[in-house]
């Protein structure tokens, strides 16, 4: 196999032999179990699992491969293999998801062998990004960067990564399974909507240890996950989630699909009946088989050592320069750049949410662009966010202007990060076999109501998330305002929530009235809108807030007045 | 049915007797988990060897006090796609500390093999015309594991290595 190497600098974790000798066999092992498939020697029941765990989905219209992103990070080098691969069997594009992989929609089955043997050539795959596993783990995508970053996720995610990889006990589990660490003040991972939530933290000691929240989750049932242990030391790090997987695997249901994820585990038992359980195997598994050893944290802490900034001042007169002269760049600036750590340093959010576009698609020549700004101006890595966004976090801010520039080029300028624009999405009906209703047209109905960059800033900070089924892949449960896709006798409609909430004060949003057509969900949002700019009390006074504090009334006045 | 051991088709000293037949003295047989409920103490001073098997929703801690009576523990997977019984197996092995044989029973496909071995299972029932290369490439496709197993104690502090394949 021909091996592309990433760049040194690019603070991904970078694969040894036996890590390459891994994916190898696995690539043949999956080109034998689809002989052994196509002979008859297994069959489509057997085989599904077997697929799911090597990341191919049938949707539809086609077969869907997802290719698994390590906690979002990937090297510019891979970026452009994923180009390179949409372009040579997919449409062009590829569509970035809310757990940081990337996935393509057209995909022939009969290609993804070949696929996967391309992407092995820069280190990448698609195990476990489906089934009845432990997917892939997901962290902060400002890991490294942020200026409120207290441990490194990427670092305990990496460890998780092996340590979840073809575990021989937890590869049949009752249900998915997804384990999200944020290791900063502020919770950019959405741990608390996760099966396990891991937040890192110091001690008086400066030792790392982690508070489990165990249970969270969205679907049918929304869930916030609860604290199980507020400290496990960071030698305890793996027998405890081993312990959490093995109640679970014992005790989880399996008579129900949708009754089988560890959040009804939880809830059944109880927090106190479940912890008990976790608690006893604990005890038993501590000791030196399970006990992660100090090296081995250190040296995957290499693999992520922080790439050789310059020392600069933090205040850049370019910037400045830039700012004064381009109103277009400077709002940007505000909204989707933030603090680093390092003097004249910042974190820059690459929009994948144009006005009117397909929330988190990117055509393979932008991914090849991102990937050359990356090199240029990142070290040559870059993140990819459960928002659907991408992100490179370490941009001179000399570079900045530059840098948008070339985006704003290539349509990837949008500076709507974490604003009305900056929407969640499903695949929903254009795509996904469960799907209820379509959820990317909505998207774009929206996203081109409200194109307007200053608006959407005088608005603020407001989410939008938007499911096309009860599986709640777009969050809808989390989202500022959520929008759910439902089905009535053939038509599709939309049932609008307010006030959730995805980061530490975990909030599931309420249904705000009866369910609305597509036509009316664009107007209704804008009245939910209207309603809030009315009422809020100066600038600063957040939607949630506001909605916390006048309740729904004024809201449902507005849009179900008509009735 | 053919039984799996070590990659290979061995010979099966074993016999399943059905609930209410007659249990021979002579040879080694499994009895199901319920029959051994019932009827324990018809077995006191039994030569033969004996082997019990467990539902899929049986757990290993129903017949943790019982495991010294038994050569055989047969963990039973109602669908493959049940993975219950990597878990008791587990615990059989390093809660309760069973050193006897554990058998895989029901519907296993190959593709499980590798993680029941490592999860300390030493037999599988296979199904009737199972194809036994499939079997025997199952412990050798992937060599490389990167957790530690009941086939291999190295601690943690090894995150990744090679498998022992024999």
């Amino acid at each position: 196999m021909n091996h592309i190497a990433p760049g040194a600098r690019a603070g991904i974790y970078h694969y040894d032999e036996i890590d390459r000798q891994f994916v190898a066999e696995r690539v043949e092992q999956f080109r034998r179990q689809v002989e052994r498939r196509l002979s008859g020697e297994l069959t489509e029941e057997e085989f599904k699992p077997v697929r799911l765990m090597n990341g191919l989905y049938l949707q539809l219209h086609a077969y869907m491969l997802r290719i698994a992103v390590p906690y979002g990070v990937m090297s510019a080098t891979q970026l452009r293999k994923l180009a390179a691969i949409g372009r040579k069997y997919d449409r062009g594009y590829g569509h970035f998801t809310t757990r940081q992989n990337l996935q393509y929609n057209w995909i022939k089955l009969e290609d993804t062998p070949a696929i996967l043997h391309e992407l092995a050539e820069v280190d990448m795959h698609a195990l476990q990004t489906s089934g009845n596993c432990v997917r892939n783990v997901t962290t902060d995508p400002f890991v490294g960067a942020a200026k409120d970053e207290v441990v490194d996720g990427r670092v305990y995610a990496e460890i998780l990564r092996q340590w979840t990889t073809m575990h021989p006990e937890f590869t049949y589990l009752p249900r998915k399974f997804k384990i999200a660490i944020s290791g900063a003040e502020s919770d950019r991972a959405a741990v608390r909507i996760h099966d396990v939530g891991l937040l890192a933290r110091r001690n008086d000691k400066g030792e790392a240890g982690f508070s489990f929240y165990v249970g969270g989750g969205l679907g049918r049932s929304p869930f916030v996950g609860k604290l199980v242990r507020e400290w496990v030391a960071q030698e305890d790090f793996v027998a405890y989630l081993e312990a959490i997987l093995r109640v679970y695997n014992q005790y989880g249901r399996r008579d129900n699909i949708y009754k089988a994820r560890i959040k009804i585990l939880v809830h059944e038992l109880g927090l106190e009946k479940f912890t008990q359980e976790v608690e006893e195997e604990f005890a038993r598994l501590r000791g030196p088989k399970y006990r992660l050893d100090p090296e081995i944290v250190e040296g995957v802490r290499q693999h992520f050592a922080p790439p050789p900034f310059e020392e600069l001042p933090d205040h850049s007169e370019a910037l400045e320069r830039a700012k004064a002269a381009d109103p277009a760049f400077a709002n940007w600036l505000e909204v989707n750049v933030a603090e680093h750590k390092a003097p004249g340093y910042a974190i820059a959010t690459i929009s994948l949410k144009p006005a009117g576009g397909i929330p988190g698609d990117a055509t393979c020549d932008q991914m090849d662009l991102v990937a050359d700004l990356a090199e240029r101006h990142s070290f040559g890595e870059l993140r990819v966010t459960h928002v659907q966004n991408l992100v490179l976090a370490h941009v001179k801010k000399d570079e900045l202007y530059d840098l948008w520039k070339r985006l704003d080029e290539a349509g990837l300028g949008s500076a709507n990060a974490g604003l009305i624009g900056d929407i969640i999405a499903c695949p929903g009906l254009d795509y996904c076999a469960l799907a209820n209703a379509r959820a990317i047209p909505l998207a774009q109905a929206i996203s081109a109501r409200f194109a307007d960059p200053i608006r959407q800033r005088t608005i603020g900070e407001l989410g939008i998330k938007i499911s096309g089924c009860i599986n709640a892949c777009g969050h809808h449960h989390v989202g500022a305002i959520g929008i759910l896709g439902v089905d009535k006798k053939g038509t599709e409609y939309y049932q609008i929530t307010v006030g959730g909430d995805p980061t530490l004060t975990t909030a599931i949003g309420d249904i705000l009235g009866p369910a609305v057509t597509e036509t009316e969900a664009v107007d209704a949002i804008e009245a939910i809108v209207d309603v809030y700019l009315a009422n809020r009390t100066g600038e600063g006074e957040r939607f949630v807030d506001t909605l916390k504090r006048v309740g729904h009334a004024p809201f449902k006045e507005r849009i179900y007045a008509a009735d | 049915m053919p039984l799996i051991e070590n990659g290979r088709i061995g010979e099966d000293a074993w016999s399943f007797i059905p609930d209410g037949e007659p249990v021979p003295n002579d040879r080694p047989v499994i009895i199901s988990f319920e029959r051994w409920q019932a009827e324990r103490d018809g077995f006191e001073g039994r030569n033969a060897k004996l082997g019990v098997r467990l539902k899929s929703g049986t757990l290993a801690g129903a017949i943790a006090a019982d495991l010294d009576r038994f050569a055989l523990v047969a963990v039973e997977f109602a669908k493959f796609r049940d993975g219950r019984g990597f878990s008791t197996a587990r615990e059989l092995r390093e809660r309760y500390g069973y050193t006897g044989e554990i058998r895989a029973v029901g519907h296993v496909i190959p593709d499980q093999y590798l993680y029941l071995v490592r999860t300390g299972f030493t037999s599988v029932e296979a199904p009737e015309g199972t194809n036994p290369e499939s079997w025997a490439n199952a412990l050798t496709e992937v060599t490389i594991a990167f957790q530690p197993s009941l086939d291999d104690t190295a601690p943690l502090s090894l995150l990744r290595r090679k498998l022992k394949v024999g």
